[in-house]
């Protein structure tokens, strides 16, 4: 139900974009409306929820501990599975950032007869996730040959590795191979794997088919329904510098691919791609393991009811003079004032 | 409205913001001229009816993979002769066919690759092979041409 | 009381319902929930809607107005709580934490993968406070709070011990752990929790402890086991109770007290500072380092907890030593000195007989009898005769909670490898950082929950029969009461020739004291190896 409703989605927005422009001749509303508020949404988006998750405050300081933690100097201490400062904190979160380091740990059980329980060898998921994200990073950049003028060499310097192969005209870039892989691989697993398809939610495929989708038609349109590249600059650019204008003859897949997109930037904020900003939001691991070291505030802390000791001696002060065990207050000598109170 | 560790967040955030907004800070809003690649060569001016291999919309957006398959045709197979379309001939060669007419790479050729991105010293690497036609040689074309009837 | 399986008789597949996890409502049999908590146990400690009921009633006896309280008391806990109110947003449902949870592997039920566990949660929060949620419902995953839904949240929420093995995994760092705490406290607000908990909570309000013992029936028992030390090795020592201007405070928990082989752990302790000569001091009044008030809310682990810090003030301590015991250290390292410090009255602890100043201790003033041991050992203050447990074949289990609670592996392995020769790790995806749990921590090992305690030990009792067949591994070793208390059983189930020993008991057993007699026994009177003969000559 999930993934189809999903899939018609996607088809949706394709479909959307692709009669709009061709036979609608809305091509102002998906060239010029579309960007402006999928960017403010984004935009917005992002800066909204990252400040509603700041709102609350983190009351305690439990942090993640993957390693030996900061003990005795003789004790060897895993500083960047179990950091005890800022820094080797700030190593932490890059390692979880830049390189997955707590997914690289996963595993996959099996059971055999007798109850027997094994451990396998599985860093597939890290290593599609890992492939996934930095090919959506290089291809980014990559774009922002038509967002900029004069071109920076730094993308000049991606496109060049990225097309190192110098295969075909234009020449095929690693990383569209690569991102349709690690993509259809995700979408794959999400389907073939039970347990994962088990727990799957509609917001699970519909990122995964959009992402497919934007890969599909930007190699289309980049390799078979080719555009013209010097007109579609000409619009971006006047979209950045806020004097839009939308040349005509921009084939109609350029549309459906810039839609996607633009849904994509406007989704964003609101679904469960805000994981990119949530990992720097995350209390387990953006904060030391030191609560031993340095006291955690908490602003919320309040008074509780408790049972205190002059209350505990109240109640056993007899059977603990009984046994000898010391006690604040002696017994009163009268056994009758205390049957009054 | 307090935010808790709103030091961190704010950078945070300004990083992100600075981030993903590159594009409109780089450019500072300027306005920029659509390329406009110039066909005025010689050879071009004096042509009666002005036309290319194939219809402009197409080699606009197909030249490189014309290219390609005239470089493969030639390296490959040996063979040497395009038949367009229109049922016209043309020798496959970057040097004597296209430079004929468009004799000039920095207005031509550089004037879109600049404008689309992309990088002059790998991309196209056409001329990591073929030799940049010089401007100044007037007859360069009637050369070739005559070159090409005599064969 | 539910009939166990045998080992041969339970079934464990891994097998999916035909129904989506939010249409398969939660079945209540006997084995898999534990029996609710009792009026008067509630009573004592202020709980809401006391009552007399049943999980397998059809009629809860929810209070009337049971949907608000858990939705406002969701609503604070987002305010609250910055971990829930992120975790709640971006777990991708990646599935990495799937078949980390000990509870999936041994229960093969998919709501026991922590990521269904939290959307258990989630989808509530989605419908209640999410526009999407609000507009879309089931397509976005989400769905109303009924009454079912209140059903399944106590199955689960106490089906899970807490132990974080998940939130190792997560890409994000989205702990499990954190959903269960809170939907615990939820579920508290109305009434719906277990008297395994409610029960030791009440006795550590009132009595100081979970197990109720009364201040003179506690040093009666500590007594005890001074004549058994006596009997061990000849030697007398003098422990005192709720004494001012001492210059430890020390406090286990009571399980140490009460239940074996806790109580060998606690005559090493017993030993071992007579041995150094510490100036130290028990107390009747604090006398629980557990907190069954963690497994109930934040509140109440405050309240139990609060006795700690309030002795160590009363009777001018220096600082505070606290033995062995998972959970107990989790509120230390993780609450203690949040919820009630500043412990500004104490000092940095110093160990005297070493001289070693505690730095990772610097603001809770509390080390643990473990790091203790350890530094004690490195300066070579302690004479240790580790041929006293060579009839033991070692391997030791990381308690969950001082796992990924502190990262507390090195520091006992250091003190087991000085007091015995034998020992064999387990393999590492099921040790230190990526330890199972016992299958009965936060306040599930009761006895009626028997079924699921084995079905969710079995991947911690997998790992000890791999090293029990692979090198004749015959004890178990450990620092945490609960396991103390829960590993026997597991162990006579699944692996019946492992011994489970606390690893100060070991440490007893090898600690050489000044003008003791010849020993023939160990601190269970079994023969030391080489003494069997002996043994039997007096018999």
């Amino acid at each position: 139900m999930g993934i189809k409703f999903s899939l018609a989605a996607v088809v949706g927005l394709i479909l959307a974009a692709f009669i709009g422009v061709s036979g609608g001749g809305l091509s102002h509303f998906f060239g010029v409306t579309m960007p402006y508020l999928a960017i403010l949404l984004f935009l917005g988006g992002v800066v909204y929820r990252v400040l509603k998750w700041g709102r609350a405050p983190v009351p305690f300081r439990i942090p993640t501990t993957g390693g030996q933690e900061k003990s005795l100097p003789w004790i060897k201490h895993a500083k960047f599975d179990n950091p005890s400062t800022k820094g080797q904190t700030v190593v932490r979160m890059a390692l979880e950032v830049f390189l997955f380091r707590s997914l690289f740990r996963n595993t996959k059980f099996e059971l055999e007869k007798g109850h027997r329980l094994f451990y396998q060898w599985e860093k597939w998921l890290w290593l599609a996730g890992l492939v996934f994200h930095y090919c959506f990073l290089v291809i980014l950049l990559r774009h922002l040959r038509f967002f900029t003028e004069p071109v920076p060499g730094f993308v000049q310097g991606i496109e060049r590795l990225d097309g190192l192969l110098q295969v075909g005209l234009p020449g095929i870039y690693i990383t569209d191979g690569l991102f349709m892989l690690a993509v259809t691989y995700l979408i794959i697993r999400r389907l073939i794997i039970p347990q994962v398809r088990y727990i799957s939610l509609p917001q699970d495929y519909f990122p995964l088919f959009l992402l497919f989708a934007i890969g599909t038609t930007g190699i289309l349109t980049r390799y078979f329904f080719k555009v013209d590249l010097i007109k579609v600059k000409t619009m971006v650019m006047g979209l950045i510098s806020f004097h839009p204008v939308v040349p005509a003859g921009i084939g109609a897949i350029f549309f459906v691919h810039f839609f996607l997109v633009c849904t994509l930037f406007a989704y964003f904020p609101f679904s469960k791609l805000m994981h990119a900003g949530g990992i720097f939001m995350s209390p387990t691991r953006n904060l030391p393991n030191d609560n031993r070291i340095r006291r955690h505030v908490n602003p919320w802390n309040y008074p509780v009811k408790v049972h205190s000791y002059a209350e505990y001696e109240d109640h056993f002060r007899e059977k603990m003079v009984e046994v000898g065990l010391p006690v604040d207050k002696e017994l009163e000598p009268a056994p009758k004032a205390t049957a009054d109170s | 409205m307090k935010i808790y560790d709103g030091k961190y967040i704010l950078v945070g955030l300004l990083v992100f913001g600075v981030l993903a907004t590159f594009p409109i800070w780089f450019d500072h809003g300027k306005v920029v001229a659509p390329a406009n690649p110039s066909l005025n060569t010689p050879v071009i001016d004096a042509m009666m009816s002005k036309h290319c291999i194939l219809p402009k919309a197409q080699m606009i957006t197909e030249h490189m993979k014309l290219l390609n398959v005239w470089r493969t045709e030639v390296v490959r197979y040996g063979k040497r002769v395009y038949v367009a379309p229109s049922g016209k001939k043309y020798e496959m060669s970057l040097e004597t066919e296209c430079f004929r007419c468009h004799s000039n790479k920095a207005q031509f050729c550089d004037r879109c690759h600049n404008f689309a991105g992309l990088d002059k010293a790998t991309d196209p690497y056409c001329f990591s092979c073929h030799v940049v036609p010089s401007e100044k040689k007037p007859g360069a074309g009637k050369v070739a041409m005559v070159h090409k009837e005599s064969k | 009381m539910a009939k166990v399986p045998k080992p041969s008789e339970l079934e464990l597949q891994h097998v999916l319902p035909k129904t989506d996890w939010m249409d398969t409502p939660a079945v209540f049999r006997p084995g898999n929930f534990s029996y609710p908590g009792k009026a008067k146990n509630l009573k004592v400690l202020g709980l809401a809607n006391p009552r007399e009921w049943s999980p397998m009633d059809e009629d809860w006896k929810l209070p009337a107005d049971w949907k608000n309280i858990i939705l406002e008391g969701l609503r604070e806990r987002l305010d609250k709580y910055r971990t829930l109110k992120v975790f709640m947003d971006i777990c991708v449902r990646c599935g990495a934490c799937a078949d980390k949870c000990h509870y999936y592997l041994g229960s093969g039920d998919p709501k026991n993968m922590p990521v269904l566990r939290a959307e258990l949660l989630r989808s509530v929060y989605r419908k209640e406070f999410t526009l999407a949620g609000k507009i879309m419902g089931k397509m976005v995953g989400a769905r109303d709070l009924t009454e079912d839904v209140i059903k399944e949240w106590f199955m689960y929420f106490f089906q899970c011990t807490e132990c974080r093995r998940c939130s190792l995994f997560c890409p994000y760092g989205i702990d499990t752990a954190e959903f269960t705490i809170i939907g615990r406290e939820l579920l508290n607000l109305i009434g719906c929790n277990i008297d395994w908990i409610a029960g030791p909570a009440a006795n550590c309000y009132q009595t100081g402890n979970h197990l109720g013992i009364q201040p003179h029936a506690f040093k009666d028992m500590i007594d005890f086991f001074v004549d058994e030390i006596e009997a061990v090795n000849g030697i007398r020592v003098e422990p005192t109770f709720n004494r001012k201007g001492a210059e430890f405070l020390f406090v286990t928990p009571s399980g140490d007290v009460f239940a074996d082989p806790g109580t060998y752990t606690l005559m090493g302790y017993l030993m071992l500072f007579h041995e150094i000569g510490l100036d130290y001091t028990w107390s009747t009044y604090a006398s629980e380092g557990g907190n069954f008030g963690f497994f109930t809310s934040h509140e109440m682990m405050k309240r139990l907890n609060s006795k700690m810090y309030a002795e160590a003030k009363r009777l001018g301590v220096k600082s505070i030593i606290g033995g062995e015991c998972g959970h107990m250290w989790r509120v230390i390292n993780q609450y203690m000195d949040t919820v009630n410090g500043p412990a500004d009255f104490m000092e940095v602890p110093k160990s005297p007989i070493t001289g070693t100043r505690f730095d990772n201790a610097a603001s809770t003033k509390m080390i643990h009898i473990v790091e203790f041991t350890a530094d004690l050992i490195k300066n070579g203050k302690l004479k240790l005769d580790a041929s006293r447990n060579d009839n033991l074949v070692m391997t030791y289990h990381d308690s969950c909670n001082t796992a990924r609670g502190m990262g507390f592996f090195d520091e006992p392995r250091y003190v087991l490898n000085n007091v015995c020769n034998n020992f064999y790790e387990m393999p590492p995806n099921t040790i230190r950082e990526q330890t199972f749990c016992c299958g009965s921590g936060s306040g599930l090992n009761n006895d009626e929950f028997m079924e699921m305690r084995m079905r969710g030990g079995l991947p911690r009792a997998n790992a000890v029969r791999h090293v029990h067949e692979k090198f004749g591994v015959n004890a178990l070793s450990c620092i945490c009461a609960i396991d103390r208390a829960a590993l026997p059983t597991l162990m006579n189930y699944w692996v019946p020739d492992v011994t489970v020993y606390g690893l100060h008991e070991l440490v007893g057993n090898a600690l050489v004291m000044e003008g003791e007699t010849e020993r023939t026994t160990d601190l269970r009177g079994e023969p030391l190896p080489g003494m069997e003969d002996n043994e039997n000559e007096d018999i």
